[in-house]
């Protein structure tokens, strides 16, 4: 069959067409962000293909600086010759409109080395291997448990990709990665009750990477895990998330660490806030998109700006901000290699590390959610967090799935949410279980809160 | 047209029963104002084309940005592959050409240019957050915000169907933040409209400015809202949302072919209460979800999905066809080129009934009235959830204090025979669909409705 050919990127011929076009349009300042990518996609259904995808794409993000230093971006997927000229001139037109009073420049790290990654090329698998693959993983999925009677959400994918930032001054980055994916959804059903689901995700940098029998063991647990259950009684409980739950939290709220967000008085912290205590004096949280376990990590920003480990709160304490270019000049400090690319850039975190603060104890010790005195709520994930989420004010409202643990017996519930203000969950975590665990957001233990609130059906 | 129809005959001539192209170009403009500074003017354009073939019930899809002749072929070539064919040098092939085409476009060739000007547009943005700066108290942030997405689109498929199309769809919204001391409150609203490149024009920036101001007043010394069963009345335009979220999805045959909605037997039996009527239709004058064809060329039309209670169909697209035997309905839709067309909503609403939105609060001892809904979903097993953005408390009868904080969760086999009452004031609003085939233009809509027991999460 024929494989897709892997579209690749000339920088070299990208910036001198660009230098060429910018030139004739008397254009002296601009940069670029350029991305292109080929994938392979399946999904199945009880043993048969459902859909089989493959997608090339390509596409840039112009800026350019007019005569009076304002900018102006446009995007393109269109790579040719008059593409790149629309986009110079789209570019020019949006400048007239560039915000005076905030205007992005050059990122001063734009040319600083560039820390080593560890992301080994893998070549793609034709993707009737992948439909096999797949299905083999789904009829191991459904032979699990009598009640799985379908995975409806599943998939395999692939991808080559590349990306570029190129600028006028001379800087060029560029990075090249192979990544894969599984997710198993399945969905179980006994008679007489309602149908209960649950997955699993693996991130690889190849499929043949990919720890297909770790994510089919999780999504059969979880989904089994939740066939016995029941509703629970509306009122305060000690909960402990697990750790994909505790940081689709954090991450939720993640403006509270961010300097755009800071500055457009849209988030829960100040300029001065650096400093405040804003949890329990034992929490760490560090954003380090450089960790191992992050697959698919990007080498730098969307303004060339290197990739780098920052600790955001440590002893509880709130100790630096996410930064692009311009906010990091606005707050007098380098830029932290967090910025998208855009006329008004935008700044966002990477990776998150959640743990103990070397040295401060640490909180409860021997914490084990099956030997507790007292009834806990385990969150093992959360939903909605587009809609209940209130980011700039810090409460949040969310449907989860997990369990209730009494006496050491878990049984799952039925339908709830939990409902809180992030300022209050930080600091009433009472400590850590267990040994963190890498997930595609991060890594973090297992974390119990006290006295949050649950609304149930019972 | 000949290089559309070689690549066809070439899809049919290798063994395809069906070949079908999606050709697309956009130009994307959108705004931000903050305070009163435009503080981002983001122009967008782009190209590409999905190409989708179908052997049986399976199929495979390509996209590509590449609409060169070899980048097309390659494109059919790899998607052929999918499916264990391959191209042919052959010359005979069973496809018989394409008909006239369907041209909805010709009359709408000059939208893009008589829509505002980036200048026209970026005052009109500054006005609305400058009434903001008037008519709001204790503002921390004020935002308006203007997209405008131009599409051109074609598809060609083996059977003969051909037609293009250009869609425009124009939105604006207003956001705000609010803080006093430990209170703080955020709202926002947003107007959309399909095919009307004039609208922004006509769009009441003042009107829009104290609606926004009026609601975030009010929330933001709200207390949080109480845990708990309840009944509760969601009001007219974008409470229209929990049928969206709540059944309009398990309407489509997506679903049907996931087998995650419990509906998939149900044809002529009652789902919900006998109060309701629900419609999918694409045809309102200038609603988010209108069209003129849907993504695989076809009319769309108005779909009746629940009268007076009783399930009548299913919404579908042409793999729901061929996979579910449901008849398409002008359904199939897709974010662009790079997603294969899928069932999904239009204009989606509960019909109007008898009854006054007094009597429907009138009705109620205790519980919630929502006036206004923040976004939702709906998960693998029909259980769904949403925000509620602007509630207030419903006692004796009566409107009392806002609340906020408040999440209304179910699930719909049993939420929908709760809908108990249907006003008589249905309204539409805009919004935006996120699902299998990428994010779409959408339109919800309601009377005020009363259901008669939801669990409400909050605090």
């Amino acid at each position: 069959m024929t494989q897709p050919t892997i579209q690749t990127l000339n920088a070299e011929a990208l910036s001198g067409r660009l230098q060429q076009l910018a030139q004739g349009a008397g254009i002296q300042q601009w940069d670029l962000g350029a991305s292109c990518s080929t994938d392979t996609s399946v999904q199945v259904d009880r043993g048969e293909a459902k859909q089989m995808k493959g997608a090339q794409r390509s596409a840039i993000t112009l800026r350019v600086w007019n005569g009076d230093g304002l900018v102006g971006i446009t995007s393109t997927s269109d790579l040719s010759d008059s593409g790149l000229a629309r986009a110079l001139s789209g570019a020019r037109d949006a400048s007239a409109f560039g915000n005076a009073e905030e205007t992005p420049a050059f990122s001063p790290l734009a040319t600083a080395p560039l820390a080593p990654l560890d992301q080994p090329l893998h070549q793609p698998q034709p993707i009737l291997n992948l439909l096999d693959t797949l299905k083999q993983a789904e009829r191991q999925l459904l032979d699990r448990h009598i009640a799985i009677g379908t995975v409806p959400y599943n998939g395999l994918a692939q991808r080559s990709s590349e990306r570029l930032y190129l600028n006028s001054e001379g800087a060029c980055r560029h990075q090249t990665l192979t990544t894969a994916s599984l997710y198993l959804y399945a969905r179980a059903e006994e008679a007489g009750r309602k149908p209960r689901s649950s997955g699993a995700v693996r991130l690889a940098y190849g499929t043949a990477e990919l720890d297909i029998a770790g994510c089919i063991e999780e999504a059969a647990e979880r989904t089994i895990a939740h066939l016995d259950y029941a509703p629970i009684e509306t009122g305060y409980y000690t909960c402990v998330f697990s750790p994909e739950a505790f940081l689709d939290l954090i991450g939720a709220f993640s403006s509270l660490f961010n300097a755009r967000a800071v500055l457009d008085g849209v988030s829960l912290s100040h300029r001065d806030s650096l400093g405040d205590s804003v949890a329990v004096p034992f929490l760490s949280i560090r954003d380090n998109g450089l960790h191992p376990g992050n697959v698919g990590a990007s080498a730098f920003d969307g303004e060339g700006t290197p990739t780098a480990p920052l600790d955001l709160v440590a002893g509880g304490v709130l100790k630096n901000f996410l930064h692009s270019e311009a906010t990091a000049r606005a707050f007098g400090v380098a830029p932290t290699g967090h910025a998208g690319m855009g006329a008004k850039v935008s700044v966002g975190a990477d990776w998150f590390e959640i743990g103990v603060t070397p040295g401060s104890g640490g909180g409860q010790q021997g914490l084990d959610r099956l030997n507790h005195s007292g009834p806990v709520v385990v969150i093992d994930s959360l939903s909605a967090l587009h809609a209940g989420v209130k980011a700039s004010q810090g409460s949040f409202s969310l449907p989860f799935d997990g369990w209730l643990v009494e006496g050491g017996i878990s049984r799952s519930i039925e339908a709830a949410t939990v409902a809180g203000d992030i300022r209050t969950v930080m600091k009433a975590i009472v400590g850590f279980e267990g040994l963190a665990k890498i997930t595609p957001d991060g890594l973090c233990p297992y974390v119990w809160v006290e006295g949050l609130s649950i609304t149930g059906e019972a | 047209m000949l290089r559309l129809e070689g690549l066809l005959a070439s899809g049919k001539a290798a063994g395809a029963d069906l070949v079908e192209i999606f050709l697309e170009r956009t130009d994307h403009l959108g705004v931000l104002a903050e305070q009163d500074t435009i503080t981002s003017v983001s122009p967008a354009f782009g190209m590409g084309a999905g190409i989708r073939v179908f052997l049986g019930d399976r199929d495979g899809f390509v996209s590509t940005n590449d609409l060169s002749d070899r980048g097309l072929m390659q494109a059919l070539e790899q998607a052929l592959g999918m499916l264990g064919l391959s191209h042919s040098s052959s010359n005979s092939s069973p496809f018989e050409g394409l008909q006239v085409m369907r041209d909805f476009a010709a009359a709408k060739l000059d939208w893009l240019d008589s829509c505002p000007s980036l200048a026209e547009a970026t005052l009109k943005l500054l006005e609305g957050t400058c009434r903001l700066e008037h008519h709001g108290r204790h503002l921390q942030a004020r935002r308006g915000s203007y997209s405008r997405d131009w599409q051109s689109v074609l598809v060609a498929a083996s059977d003969g169907t051909f037609a293009r199309d250009i869609r425009l769809h124009q939105s604006l919204g207003l956001n705000v933040l609010a803080a006093d001391g430990d209170h703080r409150a955020g709202l926002g609203r947003r107007y959309g409209t399909s095919d009307r490149p004039d609208d922004l024009r006509h769009w009441d920036a003042d009107a829009a400015a104290q609606d926004v101001c009026s609601s975030v007043g009010t929330m933001l010394y709200a207390d949080y809202v109480e845990a708990g069963q309840m009944p509760a009345v969601l009001a007219n335009r974008f409470g229209g949302v929990i049928f969206h979220e709540a059944c309009g999805h398990l309407l489509e045959t997506t679903q049907v072919e996931r087998g995650t909605t419990p509906f998939a037997e149900m044809v002529g039996q009652a789902i919900a209460h006998e109060a309701v009527t629900a419609i999918d239709e694409g045809l309102s004058d200038g609603a988010f979800g209108s069209l003129s064809m849907d993504d695989e060329g076809m009319e769309p039309q108005r779909t009746v999905l629940i009268e007076n209670g009783v399930l009548k169909r299913f919404l579908s697209d042409r793999a729901g066809e061929l996979r579910t035997g449901h008849s398409r309905t002008g359904s199939g839709r897709r974010q662009g080129h790079s997603f294969a067309a899928a069932s999904r909503m239009r204009n989606t609403f509960i019909a109007a009934g008898p009854h006054t939105p007094e009597q429907l609060i009138g009705s109620v001892d205790k519980g919630l009235y929502c006036k206004s809904m923040g976004g939702g979903s709906v998960g693998p097993t029909g259980q769904f959830n949403f925000a509620v953005e602007e509630g207030y408390l419903i006692e004796n009868g009566q409107l009392t204090k806002p609340v906020k904080g408040a999440t209304l969760i179910g699930e719909a086999k049993e939420v929908m025979p709760r809908i108990s009452m249907c006003a008589n004031d249905l309204e539409l609003a805009a919004g935006f669909c996120g699902s299998v085939s990428g994010s779409i233009f959408v339109t919800v809509g309601q009377p005020h409705i009363k259901v008669d027991s939801i669990t409400v999460g909050g605090r």
